[in-house]
């Protein structure tokens, strides 16, 4: 993933609070945020991984005139070879870990580039989904200054089928 | 509201209801707002005939991001430093999730926490740490 500009919005904040069922003011009242430590609206604090919005070639994202792995007419809507359906049916995998390490917390205002770097690779069995392939990477935020706000590591897994949730 | 180192000890427990009876409507919410538009979260048809789960699922970043609710009522607001997870079990329409913070080491003006977050059945499914600046 790059992200050559990230704006960080004040209604991308506030809608991005109400989806984790997080009601504090201080993600959309700027009055209120005022008066609090960090004087100011700041993001929640997994905020940053919807930097995807801003990611041009981001692949879970439908885009105009391109075929899209969803349902439509037909269960997907990509041909696809049969019994590939484990961990995420196409979807890139599943997600492992994520670690966030904050040296600030966003704010409106702030313009964000995103880059990211490959990490390690592993493998693993498992008995709920057949063999795993990890596969880790590290993404800076950059704020408008060029300075480090904050640093992701990812880790996704394919899983050779899927998950057996009992 | 900051935490008081002083008012700290190691075992301390915090936790929180996440969420009760997850809804399908709230992952469409977190779909929107990330970005994040796999349809083995929303999109009932796909992962049920092509992906071959019983029903959709959760984002583990919604998971991710209610258990940092939790966290940043506890510690405060822009007080966390880290914040890193293993997503361990799906979770499903219907949910019921809980997340605990459990102090583990108070020194130089650093809290460090666990951070575990169960469903209804008590199992895990999201485990971690975290990190914050304390009074």
């Amino acid at each position: 993933m790059a992200v050559d500009k990230f704006p960080v919005e004040a209604s991308h904040i506030m809608m991005f609070a109400r989806s984790i069922g997080d009601d504090n003011p201080i993600y959309y009242d700027a009055d209120y945020a005022k008066k609090t430590e960090p004087g100011a609206i700041i993001a929640p604090p997994t905020f940053a991984q919807s930097s995807a919005q801003f990611d041009p070639d981001y692949f879970l994202r439908p885009k105009t005139g391109k075929p899209w792995f969803g349902s439509g007419k037909e269960p997907t809507g990509i041909k696809r070879e049969a019994g590939g359906g484990g961990g995420g049916g196409g979807g890139g995998g599943l997600h492992a870990e994520q670690h966030f390490e904050y040296h600030r917390h966003l704010q409106p205002g702030d313009v964000l580039t995103a880059t990211t770097k490959p990490g390690k690779t592993w493998e693993k069995e498992s008995k709920r989904a057949g063999k795993l392939v990890f596969s880790e990477s590290i993404t800076e935020y950059r704020d408008q200054k060029g300075e480090l706000v904050i640093t992701a590591r990812g880790v996704g897994v394919r899983t050779e089928r899927p998950v057996d949730s009992k | 509201m900051a935490l008081k180192a002083s008012d700290l000890s190691v075992g301390d427990t915090y936790s929180e209801t996440l969420v009760e009876d997850l809804k399908r409507t709230q992952i469409v919410q977190y779909a929107g707002a990330s970005g994040d538009y796999n349809p083995l979260h929303t999109d009932e048809i796909f992962t049920t005939k092509v992906a071959g789960y019983p029903t959709v699922f959760a984002h583990g970043m919604l998971t991710m991001g209610m258990t940092g609710r939790m966290l940043t009522n506890y510690v405060g607001d822009g007080r966390l430093t880290k914040f890193g997870v293993r997503f361990t079990n799906q979770v499903w329409p219907g949910d019921t999730l809980t997340s605990t913070a459990t102090v583990d080491e108070v020194a130089d003006g650093v809290v460090k926490l666990s951070v575990e977050t169960v469903n209804q059945d008590g199992t895990t499914v999201m485990s971690g740490y975290a990190e914050a600046r304390v009074d």
